[in-house]
C-alpha cells in the first residue's frame, strides 16, 4: 500500500460521502466509477517474446506478486485480457500476430511497451533486418517503462501508473466516442 | 581413437583432404565435391559419428565455408569439425540430411541466411524468413542476410 500511496494524486474512491441521518449517499459520476473498477482489475495477456518475459513472470509470481494491485489474473485468451504488456522484442514475422492479438483484445484494452526493445528496437536499433523499431509502430502504447531488462518494481511501477492514466479519464475509447457526439 | 588415428584414416580414404589442428578439435577441410563421400565415410564404422550437432556457414568475402560439427553417440569424446570452402557467388554442396536427418531444418536456416545451395534436399525453403523477396528489395542480388555485404534500405539502419 505504501508504494501505492506515494503516487502522487491516487484517489481512494472517486466521490464525496453525503452524510445523511442514520448512514450517508456516495455521490460521483458515472465514468469515474467504472474508471475505478476498471483500473483495479486489468488481467493481463501472457505475451512475452524474450527476456523481459522472465521479468514479468517474476512480477506476477509470490515475491513481487503484481495480483496485489489489481492485476489479477494472466490470461491465455486475447479475448479474456485488458492490457497487452509488450515483454520483449518484436521482429518483422511477428509484428502482424501482434497487432492481431490487439485486435482480438475487447474494448477498453491498454498496452504497455517494457523494456528498451519494446520501446525503440533497443540493443538491435543498428543492423538488423528483422527487428521492428519500437512496438508503437503497431499498436498504440499507453505506458513506456525503459530497462533491459526493466526490473520488477519498474513494471510495478508502470502498471499503477497505468492505473492512474486509467482512473484521471479519458482513455482512448473515451475520448473516441465523446469526439463522435 | 586420437587425432593422428582419424587423421591417417581419412586420408587413405581422401587423400585430398587437409588438416588444421590450431583449434580445439581436429579441423578437416575438403572439397565440396567430396564432402559427401567423407561424411558417409565417417558416418560409418569405425568412426560411427552419428551426431550433427551443429551445421553452419560463414562468410569470408572472398569464400563461404560449410561448417560440421561431428561427435558420436557411442564415444562423446570424439569431435570433429568438417570443412568445406564452396564458390562465393554460385554456392553449391551436396546435401547430407540423408545421413543425419537433423541436417534438413539446419541446411533450410543456411540457406535462407546465405544462400547455399544444397544438391539433393528434399524440401529446399527458407525457415524462417517469409518472403523470397521482400516488397522493394532488388531481386538480383538476393535476399541473404547473414552475408557481410548485405544490405536492406527498408529494415536496416547502418550504424
Amino acid at each position: 500500500m505504501e508504494l501505492n500511496e506515494n503516487i502522487a494524486g491516487n484517489p481512494p474512491f472517486p466521490g464525496i460521502i453525503h452524510e445523511t441521518p442514520g448512514g450517508g449517499i456516495v455521490v460521483s459520476t458515472f465514468d469515474n466509477v467504472i474508471n475505478w473498477a476498471r483500473s483495479n482489475s486489468l488481467w493481463p495477456l501472457s505475451f512475452a517474446t524474450s527476456c523481459c518475459g522472465i521479468e514479468m513472470m517474476s512480477t506476477a509470481s509470490a515475491k513481487y506478486d503484481f495480483s496485489r494491485f489489481g492485476f489479477e489474473v494472466a490470461r491465455a485468451s486475447p479475448r479474456q485480457a485488458d492490457v497487452i504488456i509488450i515483454a520483449g522484442t518484436i521482429v518483422n514475422k511477428m509484428a502482424p500476430v501482434l497487432k492481431r492479438l490487439y485486435d482480438q483484445m475487447a474494448d477498453p484494452k491498454y498496452v504497455i511497451a517494457m523494456g528498451a526493445c519494446a520501446i525503440s528496437g533497443g540493443p538491435f536499433f543498428y543492423n538488423t533486418y528483422s527487428v521492428v523499431k519500437g512496438a508503437d509502430h503497431i499498436i498504440p502504447v499507453d505506458v513506456y517503462i525503459p530497462g533491459c531488462p526493466p526490473r520488477p518494481e519498474a513494471l510495478l511501477h508502470s502498471l499503477i501508473s497505468l492505473q492512474e492514466k486509467i482512473k484521471m479519464g479519458m482513455t482512448r475509447d473515451q475520448i473516441r466516442t465523446e469526439f463522435k457526439q | 581413437m586420437t587425432n593422428e588415428d582419424i587423421k591417417t584414416y581419412i586420408t587413405t580414404h581422401t587423400p585430398e583432404a587437409t588438416f588444421d589442428e590450431t583449434g580445439e578439435w581436429l579441423n578437416i577441410i575438403v572439397d565440396p565435391n567430396q564432402l559427401k563421400t567423407l561424411a558417409t565415410i565417417l558416418h560409418g564404422q569405425p568412426l560411427q559419428l552419428d551426431f550433427l550437432f551443429c551445421l553452419t556457414c560463414v562468410d569470408y568475402k572472398t569464400h563461404l565455408t560449410m561448417v560440421y560439427h561431428l561427435t558420436s553417440s557411442k564415444d562423446r569424446t570424439i569431435n570433429l569439425v568438417l570443412k568445406a570452402n564452396v564458390d562465393r557467388t554460385d554456392p553449391k554442396i551436396e546435401t547430407v540430411c540423408d545421413i543425419w536427418r537433423t541436417a534438413e531444418f539446419h541446411e533450410r536456416e543456411v540457406f535462407e541466411m546465405f544462400g547455399v545451395q544444397f544438391i539433393n534436399h528434399p524440401d529446399l525453403r527458407r525457415l524462417i524468413l517469409e518472403e523470397e523477396n521482400p516488397a522493394g528489395f532488388d531481386e538480383t542480388k538476393g535476399y541473404w542476410p547473414m552475408r557481410k555485404d548485405f544490405e536492406d534500405p527498408i529494415n536496416m539502419i547502418k550504424l
